[in-house]
């Protein structure tokens, strides 16, 4: 244990010296990294706009409020591709996901050294990338429209999915998938009778999970032409419709917290 | 069940259905094809335009095979330089705004009003997409990684907090009180008490959070705020796939990159 000796008195300590000097040297590296960093953003920052931030915010503040309600008659449809959007992308996204996790999980992929690392590198890349970097890429290729930002939330989702399916997958009960084939089942058999009942429940929360976090990721996607809620607030960003704006964003702000509520609901019954 | 066992004899097993009440499950069946039709026809493909597309889908596909890192170098150096900068700083600012807002987020530790109050502050940074957060800041501070930094560490707060908070009220009482029992200060306690027992999560956490910055920051030029979006945008607008290509092989990359070094620390530890 070490003890420092101070004047004849033993004081206890948590860390020894040389410990304690590399804990200083680790906190003064992070601490000269951080400053470095700030002083690149510090240079790019308009430091006047950020003294004045108080008074714009007040300013837009002041001119979003009160929202313009009657404006919620032409929400009605946007909010209904949002959704569509997000449910469809998560079913196409569960479809896809699911035969890869099989492929990915240790124990039920058919080949360990070539198709395995095939599954791992589609689920690393397509969760690397944003939803909207994909829509993007989507709207760029189909064109803009509701259909691009489906595809782009269910190819953002293959990889979520799948990673937490295939962990599920690989910490199932191996006794219950032996006793499956003692019975003399075949290889689809075991599969269905002894490794999906196992994983089901976690199947049903990963896909609501996604679900929730679709809804979130779907309101954003009309910023970059694919379609639902966002493309209103796109507009109405570009025409400084601050009204509008404040209206959208209360919209989006439930439409969240019942996404939330529902999953959250499910989950419970589920699990 | 008044089943017998003699009419069971002879007749397969058939396996129990997920949901048990015959009528909500055929209900939620049908409600559930009902709305995936409806859902589908609501979505008006223009194939004609999808058709003309997979032509520069198969370029984007192909530009992988390609990348171009060479003729935008400076343009990608810069953005990522950028992208990494926020991510580090907003990274340490958001874990330490949220560590005071994840004591006061425990219910064990905190007060009911300080309790309705963090949670409140969680609620609400965890409502609002990153992406309209940063439009307002874009808005509000101007251009530039300023808007991108403070988006990022406001959504760091939510994050961090409620799952910190979440492990905070789980911890091991007995520890705490041992210390509170020496005549403790306040600070005391939190520090010998509480602070090691969750000291593992926390760092889990912020790696995770690290890696979760530099995804997010990636995008966040995309409304202005700075960071590898504003050249990935520029890219795709001029359809220069093989740059596209380029930057997003560099994402991939990195993110790996922490992901596992987040899998040794996280593994060390624990």
């Amino acid at each position: 244990m070490p003890i420092n000796d101070k004047n004849g008195v033993k004081v206890w300590q948590v860390r020894d010296r040389n410990s304690q000097l590399i804990r200083w040297a680790m906190w003064m590296a992070a601490g000269i990294i951080f400053y470095v960093s700030w002083m690149k953003i510090s240079d790019q920052t308009t430091w006047f706009f950020v003294y004045d931030a108080p008074r714009i915010a007040a300013d837009i503040g002041g001119r979003a409020f009160p929202p313009r309600w009657s404006y919620i008659s032409q929400l009605g449809k946007p909010i209904w591709d949002t959704l569509n959007i997000a449910t469809l992308g998560t079913f196409f996204a569960l479809c896809m996901a699911v035969p890869i996790a099989f492929l990915a999980a240790r124990n039920t992929t058919p080949s360990k050294l070539f198709i395995r690392p095939i599954a791992l590198l589609i689920i690393v890349s397509t969760r690397s990338i944003n939803s909207l970097i994909w829509a993007l890429l989507l709207v760029s290729i189909i064109g803009p429209g509701v259909f691009a930002g489906m595809v782009a939330i269910s190819i953002r989702s293959i990889g979520f999915c799948a990673k937490l399916l295939y962990e599920a997958i690989e910490e199932i009960d191996e006794n219950q998938v032996e006793a499956i084939t003692a019975t003399g089942a075949t290889r689809w058999q075991t599969m269905v009778f002894g490794i999906v009942p196992q994983i089901l429940p976690a199947f049903a929360g990963i896909a609501v999970f996604r679900w929730d976090i679709n809804i979130r990721e779907s309101t954003v996607l009309g910023l970059v032409g694919a379609g639902g809620i966002g493309l209103q607030l796109q507009s109405s960003l570009n025409t400084l419709a601050w009204p509008q704006v404040s209206l959208i964003l209360a919209v989006i702000l439930v439409a969240v917290v019942i996404g939330e509520w529902v999953s959250a609901k499910v989950r419970g019954a589920i699990i | 069940m008044s089943v017998t066992l003699e009419s069971q004899v002879g007749t397969p097993w058939k396996k129990p259905p997920f949901i048990q009440n015959s009528t909500i499950r055929w209900g939620l069946l049908i409600i559930a094809t009902v709305y995936f039709f409806m859902a589908l026809g609501s979505m008006d493909v223009n194939w004609e335009r999808v058709y003309f597309g997979l032509e520069r889908g198969r370029r984007f596909v192909a530009a992988f095979l390609h990348p171009d890192f060479g003729s935008r170098a400076s343009d990608i150096k810069e953005g990522m330089m950028e992208s990494v900068i926020m991510t580090v700083t907003s990274t340490v600012v958001g874990i330490t705004i949220s560590i005071p807002i994840a004591l006061g987020a425990a219910r064990n530790i905190a007060p009911l009003p300080v309790y309705l109050v963090c949670r409140f502050i969680i609620s609400i940074s965890r409502a609002l997409n990153e992406i309209i957060v940063a439009i307002l800041f874009v808005a509000i501070f101007g251009f530039g990684p300023l808007a991108g930094f403070l988006t990022l560490s406001f959504a760091t707060i939510g994050f961090l907090a409620k799952l910190l908070a979440e492990e905070i009220e789980d911890m091991n009482k007995v520890q705490a009180e041992a210390v509170k029992a020496t005549g403790s200060s306040w600070l005391q306690w939190i520090n010998f008490g509480v602070q090691p027992q969750i000291m593992p999560r926390l760092i889990g956490l912020s790696i995770y959070r690290l890696d979760i910055n530099f995804r997010e920051s990636a995008v966040l030029g995309l409304v202005g705020a700075g960071g590898i979006g504003a050249t990935l945008n520029t890219a795709f607008d001029r359809y220069e796939f093989d740059t596209v290509a380029a930057i997003l092989l560099i994402i991939i990359v990195v993110v790996m990159i922490l992901e596992y070094l987040s899998g040794i620390i996280r593994a060390r530890v624990q």
